[in-house]
């Protein structure tokens, strides 16, 4: 089922933050790539995801091996 | 290790800055010496650490960031023997990207204070009847839930039992509470000022009105306007040309020295930061106002507005109409207006709703009997008296005299726009009241206004009769006015003017308008926080609040000229620099990272004094 997921994260404060986050997510397997949408100011990443091929947690600990605190996610 | 690294960064920014001031201290005092090279080299390491632990990671999901660069000048300079320059490089890095952070901050606190005021908790409704605090996110459609005095509504729903007033300045920035009854319909992020409720959950979470308002604005400040799409392109590769440059350079000249400067200043630090920032103080600043931006690329289009098409009706007058003038022929005010209004009370006519709404205090009479004239008015019998109410035909055809000075009033109250309703007592003229959607206060200062900021045409569409536009338009210098227009003729008209090359801005009330709001190069809708409004503007004026339209024009050329001296800052910082690489004898990486790091600042500083605009 594709469902839709937000992940609040720690405040962002580099524009290249962005890009690595994006990065990490998008190399889940399961996550629609197109969907990909980092907020830099209101530091929340948003995407889509299939979830019988990944779920939440997968894609916050994508974020966190990278170094990124994940504070709250969500899916809808 | 990784994350505690990270975690910890503050901390070892100011160790790496500690360590820097022992090693120039113990320089100053003995020279230079082993001790100095010690100090220097625990520097570098505690501060070149976390940055190489971000290169490392983002190298694994393919970015070439700006840590990479650094971390490789660092490496770099140790492996010349500078310790010096890696140590202070790699704590000016640091330090640098800690004061972005705090200072980033600050421009977004507009928006944090909007996200601030939604709920978090909620008192649910459990199997035996009591209520349980819960987080919001556990809310489902459906539940009932309940709200004390002064707490917070969590969800928008309806009231099913209980009772008291809402104070829903969150969302239609209407200051005065609002009365709130089983049946009516409350919304989240609003506050009960009196009473407690209970309510169904009829929409949570993202979906309700404020969660609406609060993901518009999070994404407005987001969305990329062209030029920073296309900045965001161009240092997607030029990160890595940078590093492509370095190469070249050392293998042509084999100075290291040189190549890791290099790495150094290439870094696309203001560039990079300076347009999203601007437009981020200047969304922020407009949702303090009342002013939601729907994104920087709506900010620099209403910068270049040059045509302003008005609504009339509950844009440019408040939309109701009032009494505006009252002209008596008897000395006993009084027993007229109560008789008037013992009359009208009676009547569903629009201008009599007026005309009760303008005696609040008057004395009710029972009416014994009404007729009414079709096309004329009402004569009706109260308190044993005859009571003719109606246009001035209805007295002509029922004999009552109007003497000269009368009819010059009548004629003198028309001619201003007014409706007009006589009133006759016992067959005497007793009362002339004038009604008038009024223009808003404060309209015609608002509109000079927009006039001395470059918009050359102000044009009222209406469709009200040309008769009444033309008396609007004149009241208040406007450069046209067209009336008797059905929506789909101000959407033509939007998409002429377009066609003529003008910019256009149109202002309305979002639901009947929504064509042409959605047609106009910047609709912008007196909104009410109402879904419709939200979704076809570019611009909402949150409580509909017509004097916001100056300061959001003026916002708008100010955030555009702030990007714009950004990039011209960065840009003249990095041309700068790179000359002076090879021009110069005094440049090294250290300098070269304080300038690139105060850049930076200065670009975010520049952009904080939109926050005051």
């Amino acid at each position: 089922m594709v469902k839709k997921g937000t992940l609040q994260l720690e405040t962002l404060a580099c524009p290249t933050c962005m890009q690595k986050i994006e990065g990490a997510i998008k190399q889940v397997e399961g996550v629609d790539q197109e969907s990909v949408k980092v907020l830099f100011n209101a530091s929340k990443a948003k995407f889509t995801f299939d979830s019988s091929v990944t779920n939440l947690d997968e894609i916050a600990n994508s974020v966190k091996s990278i170094g990124y605190d994940v504070l709250k996610a969500s899916e809808r | 290790m990784h994350n505690w690294l990270l975690r910890n960064r503050n901390r070892l920014t100011a160790v790496t800055g500690a360590l820097v001031l022992a090693a120039f201290a113990v320089k100053l005092a003995s020279g230079e010496g082993p001790a100095v090279d010690g100090l220097l080299l625990a520097a570098s390491l505690v501060g070149g650490l976390p940055i190489a632990v971000q290169a490392v990671q983002s190298l694994r999901v393919r970015v070439v960031s700006i840590d990479l660069l650094v971390a490789m000048a660092i490496l770099g300079a140790f492996a010349i023997r500078e310790f010096e320059e890696s140590a202070v490089v790699a704590f000016l890095f640091l330090f640098g990207a800690y004061l972005e952070q705090k200072t980033l901050a600050k421009t977004r606190s507009a928006i944090k204070g909007l996200v601030e005021m939604a709920p978090e908790v909620a008192l649910r409704m459990s199997e035996d009847g009591s209520f349980d605090e819960v987080p919001i996110d556990d809310v489902e459609v459906g539940e009932t839930l309940l709200v004390k005095t002064g707490g917070k509504i969590p969800v928008d729903g309806t009231v099913v039992r209980g009772g008291g007033s809402a104070n829903e300045a969150s969302i239609t920035g209407e200051p005065l509470p609002v009365a709130k009854d089983v049946g009516d319909k409350v919304f989240a992020g609003t506050i009960l000022e009196n009473g407690t409720i209970q309510l169904t959950a009829e929409k949570v979470g993202e979906d309700t009105t404020f969660g609406k308002i609060i993901e518009l604005v999070e994404e407005a400040q987001d969305s990329k306007s062209q030029a920073e799409r296309f900045i965001d392109r161009f240092s997607r590769y030029y990160t890595p040309a940078v590093l492509a440059l370095t190469i070249i350079v050392w293998l042509a000249t084999r100075n290291v020295e040189m190549a890791i400067t290099i790495l150094v200043l290439g870094c696309p630090g203001a560039l990079v930061i300076g347009v999203p920032v601007s437009s981020v103080s200047g969304i922020g600043n407009g949702a303090r106002n009342g002013i939601l931006f729907k994104g920087s690329e709506v900010i620099s289009r209403f910068g270049k507005v040059d045509t302003i098409l008005f609504d009339k009706t509950g844009t440019l007058t408040y939309g109701n109409p009032q009494v505006a003038r009252t002209l008596y022929y008897v000395q006993d005010h009084q027993l007229v207006e109560d008789l008037l209004v013992s009359v009208e009370k009676e009547s569903s006519h629009p201008l009599a709703k007026a005309i009760v709404g303008a005696y609040p205090n008057a004395h009710q009479h029972p009416v014994k009997s009404t007729e009414v004239i079709q096309g004329g008015g009402v004569v009706a019998s109260v308190a044993c008296r005859k009571v003719l109410v109606g246009n001035a035909h209805l007295m002509d055809a029922k004999g009552v005299p109007l003497s000269s000075r009368a009819r010059q009033d009548v004629d003198e109250l028309e001619a201003a726009g007014n409706s007009l309703v006589l009133v006759a007592v016992d067959g005497q003229l007793a009362l002339v009241v004038g009604i008038k959607d009024q223009v808003r206060a404060g309209v015609a200062e608002d509109l000079a206004a927009l006039r001395k900021m470059g918009v050359k045409n102000l044009i009222l569409l209406s469709g009200d009769n040309q008769g009444t536009v033309d008396l609007v338009s004149k009241e208040l210098g406007l450069s046209e006015a067209h009336g008797s227009l059905l929506p789909e003729d101000k959407a033509e008209f939007v998409r002429e003017r377009r066609t003529r090359g003008e910019v256009v801005a149109f202002v309305g009330d979002g639901i009947n308008d929504s064509p042409s709001l959605a047609l106009a190069d910047i609709g912008i809708a007196m909104g009410n926080g109402t879904d419709v409004a939200i979704e076809t503007s570019n611009v909402i004026l949150m409580n509909s609040d017509f004097h916001r339209i100056p300061h959001a024009l003026g916002l708008a050329k100010a955030t555009r000229r702030n990007m714009v001296e950004n990039i011209v800052i960065a840009l003249v910082v990095v041309a700068v620099l790179l000359v002076s690489v090879f021009a110069s004898t005094w440049m090294n990486m250290a300098i070269g990272m304080f300038v690139h790091e105060g850049s930076i600042l200065v670009v975010i500083l520049n952009a904080m004094r939109l926050l005051r605009y």
